[in-house]
């Protein structure tokens, strides 16, 4: 299918960007690495009047150390993410939830910053970006601003960037020697996850010292397991332990109906996963 | 002089001569075909699926850029004529009119409303989108079983029904059995099941394509279609256009599994339309459209009842089946439920059979062929059973079917449905699988794995198949009125050089006609493989032929060549005859080459072709050529067979089912080329695996399809496959000359049940009996904790 026409712009640096997006108004879009946006032009359910092309935006890409944080460029791609050393070292958990991000064409185009922008809750990065608590670094007009994932995440496909931002960088605490697993359930391999679990642990002896977790497509948002945190801390890295503080992981989570499982079976996945991701983190 | 020993080309895994540019695209797609001032169309479809059209305001499309023509369903009414149905399969049949772009009614959501035509793909899209129509909507009719019960919601209100037809066989009316209901009676062990097969999508990978060229005498059309001579028949039976000015071209084609088995609207409308404007027109359609509006496949109920004795001998079978066709009868919609009522008692001795299918009109896109094409439903159906009776009687499965399996021995046999199988071994495809899976193995691991209560439970599944291939004697297709014949036709033509052009009626979209007839040829003529050429799909150069669906262009397209090969063999051998001035009964041909018998003077075939060409000593009354054309028409069918298991591990917690090995021993009688036959099997299996455990058309509550694209319609790759053990027995038909029964179908139709019977099979002593299908991880988990809806 082809795209209703619009005007395109592609500027190199940040600056310019955000110019653009100022004088494009409401009906433009930022495309990332467009393995979202460019089927919803197709289809033509979306028709903006203009194209923010990010893609010759230099400063974007790439993964650097700021003291206690990496940051992470927005349009750094899927696979350059999953590949960094940084990132394998200090945020295990993103490297292994991107490591299942569709197909190799899809991350060798998809962007990071493209995903997190574009909150489909079913997307395999923001339940990792969530339980890692980074923090989303948006320029505007402005200047700068920084939102927690918390606080970024607000509803399907919907964010607190306001439509004359940029997602420019997203800030990952380092979680340096933590281990980590993300557990990905769906119908064929290339598809979107159904329910998935990013959880990552740091493990004192035989016992879990801190645990963050996160739930992919349970609500309309990625989902924090505060519940099955609170009872992993402390606890001893045992099966019995670990399936005692899953068994909280549906607490508080309002998971859509589809044709691929209902909402009680959905909880009871969030269950059972959550159980076999930590486990699997512990012994990672 | 040396004799030089040839290798024979036939059964040699040569790689495929036409994958090189069918792989990389570098050939002619239809939409690759650019004409000199070419338009392109675009066509509007209803978002509805059930609705009168009240207005269509096409006033500011037509004014739109680039925009050349709009065209609705009132502008072409008396034009467009009424897509075909070539298979009435009763006199009192029911068929509404079926028009390409709606005209008052709309019928199921996709169906076409309105055409625009412009310069550009791009102009075409923008203008549909101006297009106004106000829709009445109508109450819709999804459900089969609702739609002919009392006083239900009608898909057509001038039907007064939403049956099309009832279509009964009976073993005693038939005095092939006895009677079904005595049977039932008297059973000892009576089973009784309800099966779903659900929707399915053919899902080819080229999307249907068309170029309308109609500058010049004949009007041309490429088409990306299974068929194209039938195309062109049916192109001037239903728009009143002469045959003759007429030309239809299936340039290369990217799959069609049975979906470009149709006349299509798409179609008609681009004739129509090229036509009035007289420029040559393109319409591609998008993943979208193809997923929507091109034929669906499968959608029956199965109602079944099997009577056995306790030892374990089926004494009756009885099939009650709903149809789904969808909103309109399409090319073979009627016929396809009815492929499958001679395949239920499939490798077994029933003494007693009744089928009886309703068919059923809903507002849905229309069903058609797909892949097996009644077969796979059938063998599903008695696959299933076949387990469900070893369950009842507390006997292994193998040894159920076993029982009640023709025996080696026993053929030629006939069937109570009125079959003749004339070969089959299924004693020694059994054995070979039984071996190759490790049967005694996994069985005891199942058992383990049961008595540990183990999360990951392990199910064998078995499917004991055969399917009837090589489409078909024309006077059975007579005896269910079919609309046409079953042969297919070929020409062998050699050139002066003695290269060979042999054109097929049988039309390639994947299946490597190419390299086999080539192979064939190669071997009949005794000339390289690479000095023979395969022509086919332009009704120019292929005037006659009956194209490919059924597993039939080996069985009866290549007998055709084969046919047309001892002709020119024949004349051949007359010419050198009179070369070597001696009698043509005293001439040999082997390896390519005529000798006298008893001497060593002798000329190669090759070098006949240019003494006919010369011409300058021909015997008296010979015409200067080295062609020939045959007509082929099968006696019978073939029955390709075999043992497919399979084992697959559910886990309890979850409902996922991973397949971990598929063992498949297929006899297809002899082989032309193994590495056709591998890849034919793989993709059948894929097929098959899918409808098992992945793909479902399915439509929400007002008939909308909700599995749109594929990101919903989950069509698996290689990632989702296990890694498949196949293997074959050769058991040879003895229909035709090279013993080959056919192998399209084969790994579609017998592995679904395969794989549904491990699934259940690994979760029935939780308690779990059947699981529908697609069985998604949801069901089977509800399946084991008894939450199914």
């Amino acid at each position: 299918m082809i795209p209703a026409a619009f005007d395109y712009t592609a500027p190199s640096t940040v600056e310019e960007a955000v110019g653009a997006l100022a004088e494009a108004g409401e009906d433009a879009k930022v495309l990332g690495g467009g393995q979202s946006l460019l089927p919803v032009l197709r289809m033509r359910l979306a028709a903006p009047t203009t194209l923010i092309d990010l893609g010759k935006v230099a400063e974007l890409r790439g993964v650097r150390e700021d003291g206690g944080a990496l940051v992470i460029g927005a349009m750094t791609t899927h696979y350059d993410v999953q590949r960094d050393p940084l990132v394998q070292q200090h945020a295990a958990l993103l490297a292994r939830a991107t490591d299942t991000v569709a197909d190799p064409q899809v991350r060798h185009r998809g962007t990071f910053g493209g995903s997190i922008a574009h909150a489909d809750p079913a997307g395999d990065l923001l339940a990792p970006a969530l339980a890692m608590d980074t923090e989303m670094v948006i320029a505007g007009q402005g200047g700068r601003r920084t939102v927690a994932a918390a606080d970024f995440f607000v509803d399907y496909f919907t964010t607190a960037l306001e439509p004359d931002e940029l997602l420019v960088e997203v800030r990952v605490p380092k979680h340096t020697g933590w281990h980590a697993h993300y557990e990905k359930f769906n119908r064929v391999a290339q598809a979107w996850s159904i329910v998935a679990v990013a959880a990552t642990v740091r493990v004192e002896g035989t016992s879990i010292a801190e645990a963050r977790v996160g739930l992919t497509n349970m609500a309309a948002t990625p989902v924090r397991a505060h519940a099955v945190e609170n009872a992993l801390v402390g606890a001893p890295a045992t099966p019995e332990a670990i399936r005692a503080a899953a068994a909280h992981a549906a607490e508080g989570t309002s998971p859509t109906s589809d044709g691929n499982a209902d909402a009680d079976y959905r909880q009871h996945l969030a269950r059972t996963l959550t159980g076999r991701a930590v486990t699997a983190a512990v012994s990672g | 002089m040396m004799t030089a020993t040839i290798e024979p080309e036939v059964g040699k895994a040569r790689r495929r001569k036409e994958d090189a540019r069918l792989i990389t695209g570098r050939t002619r797609w239809t939409d690759n075909i650019v004409l000199p001032g070419m338009l392109h169309m675009a066509i509007l479809r209803s978002p509805v699926a059930h609705a009168r059209i009240t207005s269509i305001d096409t006033s500011q499309a037509r004014g739109m850029s680039g925009v050349e023509a709009v065209v609705t369903g009132a502008d072409i009414a008396e034009a467009q004529g009424s897509l075909p149905c070539a298979w009435p399969i009763t006199d009192d049949m029911k068929s509404p009119p079926a028009p390409s772009l709606a005209v008052h009614t709309v019928k199921f959501a996709g169906e076409a409303v309105a055409a625009v035509v412009a310069r550009s793909k791009a102009e075409a899209q923008d203008a549909l989108e101006a297009i106004e129509v106000d829709y009445a909507e109508l109450p819709v009719v999804l459900d089969m079983a609702e739609a002919v019960a009392d006083g239900a919601r009608l898909t057509h209100e001038d039907l007064g029904t939403n049956a099309s037809a009832t279509w009964k066989f009976d073993s005693a009316e038939a005095g092939t059995g006895g009677d079904v209901e005595q049977a039932i009676a008297d059973g000892e062990v009576v089973v009784h099941r309800t099966f779903r097969q659900q929707r399915l999508i053919p899902a080819f990978m080229e999307p249907r394509s068309v170029v309308v060229d109609p500058t010049g005498e004949q009007l041309t059309m490429w088409s990306a279609t299974q068929i194209p001579h039938i195309l062109r028949l049916m192109l001037a039976m239903t728009l009143g256009v002469a045959e003759h000015k007429i030309r239809v071209i299936a340039p290369d084609v990217g799959g069609g599994f049975g979906g470009k088995l149709q006349v299509t609207p798409e179609e008609v409308i681009a004739f129509l339309v090229a036509r009035k404007l007289g420029k040559p027109v393109k319409y591609t359609e998008t993943r979208s459209e193809s997923l929507q509006a091109a034929h669906h496949g499968r959608d029956q109920i199965q109602k079944l009842t099997m009577a056995a004795r306790r030892d374990g001998t089926i004494t009756g079978l009885k099939v009650e089946l709903l149809a789904d066709m969808g909103a309109y009868l399409r090319l073979v919609t009627p016929g396809v439920p009815i492929l499958g009522a001679f395949m239920f008692n499939a490798i077994y001795k029933i003494p007693a059979y009744h089928f009886a299918c309703t068919n059923v009109f809903t507002n849905k896109t229309p069903t058609d062929a797909y892949r097996g094409a009644g077969r796979p439903e059938a063998t599903f159906a008695i696959e299933r059973m076949m387990d469900e009776l070893a369950v009842e009687l507390g006997m292994e499965p193998l040894e159920v079917r076993e029982k009640n399996w023709i025996k080696h021995e026993e053929f030629p046999y006939t069937t109570v449905s009125t079959l003749t199988y004339d070969s089959g071994n299924y004693e020694a495809a059994t054995a070979k699988a039984k071996d190759l899976f490790g049967y005694d193995a996994l069985r005891a691991e199942q058992a383990e794995r049961r008595a540990k209560n183990d999360p990951v439970q392990l199910g064998i599944g078995i499917s004991t198949f055969t399917e009837m291939c090589g489409l078909a004697p024309s006077r059975v297709l007579g005896s269910l009125s079919y609309g046409a014949g079953g042969w297919e036709h070929a020409a062998v033509r050699m050139l002066p050089t003695g290269k060979v052009e042999v054109v097929t009626g049988s039309s390639p979209h994947g299946q490597g006609h190419e390299t086999a007839w080539s192979q064939i040829v190669a071997d009949q003529l005794g000339v390289p493989f690479e000095d023979v050429e395969i022509l086919h799909g332009d009704t120019q150069s292929s005037h006659k032929g009956m194209d490919t669906y059924g597993s039939r262009s080996l069985t009866v397209g290549a007998m055709a060549v084969l046919k047309a090969g001892h002709k020119v063999i024949d004349k051949a051998r007359t010419i050198a005859a009179h070369m070597m001035e001696c009698a043509p009964d005293d001439v040999e041909f082997e390896a390519g080459k005529f000798t006298v018998r008893g001497t060593d003077s002798s000329v190669g075939i090759q070098d006949v072709a240019l003494a006919v060409f010369a011409a300058h000593d021909l015997p008296d009354g010979v015409e200067p050529s080295l062609d020939s054309e045959a007509t082929f028409d099968p006696e019978n069918f073939s029955f390709p067979h075999g043992t497919h298991l399979c084992a697959t591990e559910v886990d309890t917690e979850t409902g996922q089912v991973r397949i971990r090995s598929y063992v498949c021993v297929d006899d297809i009688g002899a082989v032309i080329n193994p590495l056709i036959v591998e890849g034919q099997v793989h993709g059948g299996l894929a097929q098959g695996i899918a409808q098992a455990l992945f793909e479902e058309a399915v439509h929400d509550e007002s008939g909308t399809l909700t599995t749109g694209t594929l990101v919903d319609y989950l069509v698996p790759s290689a990632a989702d496959l296990p890694s498949f053990t196949t293997g074959l027995t050769e058991t040879r038909a003895t229909s035709n000359e090279l013993g080959v029964k056919g192998v399209g179908e084969a790994g579609t139709i017998a592995s679904t049940p395969a794989v549904v019977n491990a699934v259940v099979d690994a979760v029935r002593h939780l308690g779990v009996a059947d699981i529908e299908m697609p069985c998604t991880p949801m069901r089977v988990w509800q399946a084991i904790h008894g939450g199914a809806r």
